[in-house]
C-alpha cells in the first residue's frame, strides 16, 4: 500500500482514482447504449422495453455482487474469497428448497411474491450469519481450510437441495425447478423494482461502514488497535452481504465467479484500499462484464444465456492464476 | 502430526499405522456387506421375494437376473474400484486430500465422454471410454504441471486448486454441450445413479475390478512412492514409472465409472481417508479393506436411496453427495486443528 508523503500526491492519487472511474463510467454507458441499441429491428418500442428490463436486471445484480464482493474481502481480509466462492449462492437454493418442502409449493405460487422474498431474504441472512460467524469467529482458521471448507459446504448445501427436492412431491417439484433456473431474460418486473429499493436500502446502510472497513482492512489487530469495534463492523458487513446476495440470486441464479473477478479487478485498475473508490469501481465493472460481455456474445457469436459460463471459465482461471501467485509468495 | 516443515511431504508420517488387517476384521466385514449384498436385492418396485425365488417363479427369476444381481454386482464393482483409485491417487500425489474428485479427473473424463458423443456419436462405449480415459489421464496430468509451479505445497491449496481446475472443466463441458444440445443428455450420464443398469449396460466395469486387482499387485511400488520421491529412489523404485502408471490406472477407472453409471461424488476421497486412518498406510494391507468399504458405502448409499422415498428413487449421488461432503469437512477441520 503506497504511503503519500505529501498533500500533493495524495491529490495526484485522488485525481488518478477520479480519472479511472470515469473512464469506467464512460464504458459502462458505452455499454448500456450499444446494448440498447445495436441490432434493434422490428418493434422499436417493445423490443426497447424488453432489452432495457434485462439491462435493469444486469445492472441490479452486478451491483450487488460487485458490493457484496468487496465487502466480503475486505472482511475475510483477503482477496481469493467471495461469498459465491463460500457457498452462499447454494445456501440460497437449499433454503428456497427447504420452505418448499415444509410448506408445499402452493406457498410460492399463492402467496404474495413480495412476502416469499422477504422470508427468503430473512431465513438467508440468519443462516448465513450463523454460519459464517461459526466460521469465521475462531481467529486461527487459515485462509485455505476456510475456501475449502466453504466450497464443501457449497457442494454439501447442492446435494441436499437436491435431496430435498427429491422429497417433494414431483408435481409441486416442478413449480420448484423454474424458480432454479432463472436468467436475465425472464427477470419479474414487480420483483425487480423490489430488489432495486432493497439494494439501494441496504447498500446506503453499507456506505456508512465504508470508513470503518477502510480501517479494518488494515487487518484486525490495526483496525481494534486504531478504535474500531470489529466485531460490530464485521457482524454488520456480513448482514449487508446476505441481504445483497439473497436478492441477487434470487432474481438471476448464480453467477459463481463474477464477484471474485470484478472486486479484484477494482483494486488492480484503481490502485486503490478506500471502499469509497473500490465498490463504486467493482460495481461499474461488473455492469460492464455483464452488459457488455452479453453484447459482445449476443452480436459477435450470435449466442445467448451463456454468459454465466463463459465468467466460470474465465474467473476459475483467474482463481488458479491467483492461488498459484499467492502460494508462492 | 502432518510434517509441515519437511520438504518431501510423506503420507506415512501424517498417520501413525497402529495395524494392519486382522484376519477377523475380514471375516466380520464379509459377511456384513453379503448380507446387505443380499437383503439390497429384494429392495424395488417390482415383486421379488426369497420365497419366490425358492419357488422359482419364472418372472421374479427374470428380474433377479436381468436387472437387481446387475445392479449389485455394478455397484460393488464401481464402489470398490473408485474407492480404490483413490486411495492410489492419494499415494502417488502424497496428499490425502486429492482424489479423482478433487484433481480434474472426474470433469475431465465428462468432457471426453461428450466429445466422443459429439465427434463420433455411433462409437461404441468400448470407444467412448478410451476417449473418456485419455481426457481423463490429460486433465489430470494438467492437474500435477499445476501443482509443480506451486513452491508451498499446503495441504489444503492442493485440493482447492484441483476443485477450480474441475470447475474450469466442468464450465468448457458445459458450454459445449449447451451449445450441441447436450445438456440434458450429459447430466444424465454424469450424475451417479444405478437405476439403469441392467444386464448388458455395466459390463465395463469388470475392466474396472480387473484395474483394481492390478493395483493390489502394485501396491507395494505405490507405498514407498508415497514415502516420497528420494526415499523411493533410494529403494530403487522408478518413481516417475510407478506415478504415471497410478494415473493411468486411476484414470480409467474414472472414466470406466463415469461412462456407465456416472460421478459419485467424494467416494474416491472418504472412504480411503477413514480406512487408513484407522489402518495404517500400508497399501497392500489396506486396499482389500479400502475396497470393501467402497463397496459398502456405495451398496448403502444406494439402497438408503431406494427406500427413504420408497416408489421413487433418490440417485446415489445426491445420498453420497451429502453423506460425504459432510465427513470431508469434519475431516477438514479435523487435520488443520492438529496442526494448529
Amino acid at each position: 500500500m503506497p504511503v503519500p508523503d505529501s498533500t500533493t500526491a495524495l491529490r495526484a492519487e485522488r485525481r488518478g482514482e477520479r480519472r479511472v472511474l470515469g473512464l469506467l463510467l464512460a464504458v459502462a454507458v458505452l455499454a448500456v447504449v450499444g446494448f440498447c441499441v445495436l441490432g434493434l429491428k422490428g418493434n422499436w418500442e417493445y423490443a426497447l422495453g424488453v432489452r432495457a428490463r434485462k439491462i435493469a436486471a444486469m445492472v441490479v445484480v452486478g451491483y450487488a455482487i460487485a458490493f457484496s464482493s468487496v465487502l466480503f474481502q475486505t472482511v475475510t481480509n483477503n482477496r481469493i474469497l467471495t461469498p459465491s466462492i463460500m457457498g452462499f449462492d447454494s445456501l440460497f437454493v437449499l433454503i428456497q428448497t427447504l420452505i418448499v418442502f415444509l410448506f408445499g409449493a402452493l406457498v410460492l405460487t399463492r402467496l404474495d411474491g413480495r412476502l416469499m422474498f422477504a422470508v427468503e431474504v430473512g431465513a438467508m441472512v440468519l443462516f448465513a450469519g450463523a454460519l459464517y460467524r461459526w466460521l469465521f469467529g475462531r481467529r486461527s482458521r487459515d485462509l485455505y481450510v476456510l475456501v475449502l471448507v466453504g466450497i464443501i459446504f457449497g457442494t454439501l448445501f447442492a446435494s441436499l437441495s437436491s435431496f430435498i427436492s427429491r422429497l417433494i412431491d414431483p408435481n409441486e417439484f416442478v413449480v420448484l425447478q423454474d424458480t432454479y433456473f432463472a436468467s436475465f431474460n425472464a427477470v419479474d418486473t414487480e420483483l425487480l423494482a423490489l430488489s432495486a429499493l432493497l439494494i439501494v436500502a441496504v447498500s446506503g446502510y453499507g456506505a456508512r461502514l465504508f470508513r470503518q472497513l477502510d480501517v479494518e482492512a488494515l487487518g484486525r489487530d490495526y483496525a481494534v488497535n486504531l478504535g474500531v469495534d470489529h466485531r460490530a463492523v464485521v457482524n454488520r458487513a456480513l448482514i449487508v452481504i446476505a441481504v445483497l446476495v439473497a436478492v441477487s440470486t434470487a432474481l438471476v441464479g448464480p453467477i459463481t465467479f463474477l464477484g471474485l473477478l470484478v472486486a479484484n479487478l477494482a483494486r488492480q485498475l484503481t490502485g486503490s484500499v478506500r471502499h469509497r473508490v473500490l465498490v463504486p469501481a467493482a460495481a461499474l465493472i461488473s455492469v460492464i462484464a455483464l452488459v457488455g460481455g452479453q453484447l459482445v456474445l449476443e452480436q459477435l457469436f450470435g449466442l445467448d444465456t451463456t454468459l454465466s459460463l463463459v465468467i466460470n471459465f474465465v474467473g476459475g482461471a483467474y482463481f488458479i492464476a491467483l492461488l498459484i501467485r499467492e502460494s508462492r509468495r | 502430526m502432518t510434517g509441515r516443515s519437511t520438504g518431501d511431504r510423506s503420507v506415512a508420517d501424517t498417520r501413525r499405522p497402529r495395524a494392519g488387517t486382522r484376519c477377523w476384521q475380514l471375516l466380520i466385514a464379509v459377511p456384513v456387506l453379503l448380507a446387505l449384498a443380499c437383503g439390497s436385492l429384494f429392495v424395488g418396485v417390482g415383486s421379488l421375494t426369497p420365497q419366490g425365488l425358492l419357488a422359482g417363479h419364472p418372472d421374479e427369476l427374470l428380474l433377479l437376473r436381468e436387472s437387481r444381481l446387475p445392479r449389485l454386482i455394478a455397484i460393488l464393482l464401481a464402489g470398490a474400484a473408485m474407492s480404490v483409485a483413490g486411495l492410489i491417487m492419494i499415494h502417488v500425489s502424497r496428499n490425502r486430500f486429492v482424489s479423482p474428485s478433487t484433481a480434474g479427473t472426474t470433469e475431465s473424463a465428462s468432457l471426453g465422454v461428450l466429445v466422443a458423443t459429439v465427434l463420433f456419436g455411433s462409437a461404441s462405449l468400448l470407444a467412448k471410454m478410451a476417449v473418456a480415459a485419455v481426457f481423463a489421464l490429460a486433465g489430470t496430468f494438467l492437474f500435477l504441471a499445476l501443482l509443480r509451479r506451486i513452491t508451498y505445497r499446503d495441504m489444503i491449496v492442493v485440493p482447492l486448486l484441483g476443485i477450480m481446475l474441475g470447475g474450469v472443466i466442468s464450465s468448457v463441458t458445459t458450454f459445449f454441450a449447451y451449445r450441441a444440445d447436450l445438456l440434458q443428455t450429459l447430466s444424465v450420464w454424469t450424475s451417479g445413479d444405478f437405476s439403469g443398469v441392467l444386464r448388458g449396460r455395466y459390463e465395463l466395469l469388470w475392466l474396472a475390478g480387473a484395474i483394481t486387482l492390478l493395483g493390489y499387485l502394485y501396491a507395494n511400488r505405490f507405498t514407498v512412492v508415497g514415502l516420497g520421491e528420494s526415499f523411493a529412489i533410494n529403494l530403487g523404485v522408478d518413481f516417475d514409472r510407478v506415478v504415471n502408471l497410478g494415473l493411468v490406472l486411476v484414470s480409467v477407472t474414472t472414466s470406466v465409472v463415469v461412462v456407465t453409471v456416472g460421478d459419485i461424488p467424494f467416494l474416491g476421497l472418504i472412504v480411503p481417508n477413514l480406512v487408513t486412518m484407522a489402518l495404517g498406510d500400508d497399501l497392500r494391507r489396506v486396499l482389500p479393506v479400502t475396497a470393501l468399504a467402497g463397496a459398502f458405502f456405495v451398496l448403502l448409499c444406494d439402497v438408503l436411496g431406494r427406500t427413504i422415498r420408497f416408489p421413487y428413487e433418490i440417485p446415489v449421488e445426491t445420498v453420497a453427495g451429502v453423506i460425504g461432503s459432510a465427513v470431508f469437512i469434519a475431516l477438514v477441520l479435523k487435520a488443520r486443528k492438529k496442526v494448529a
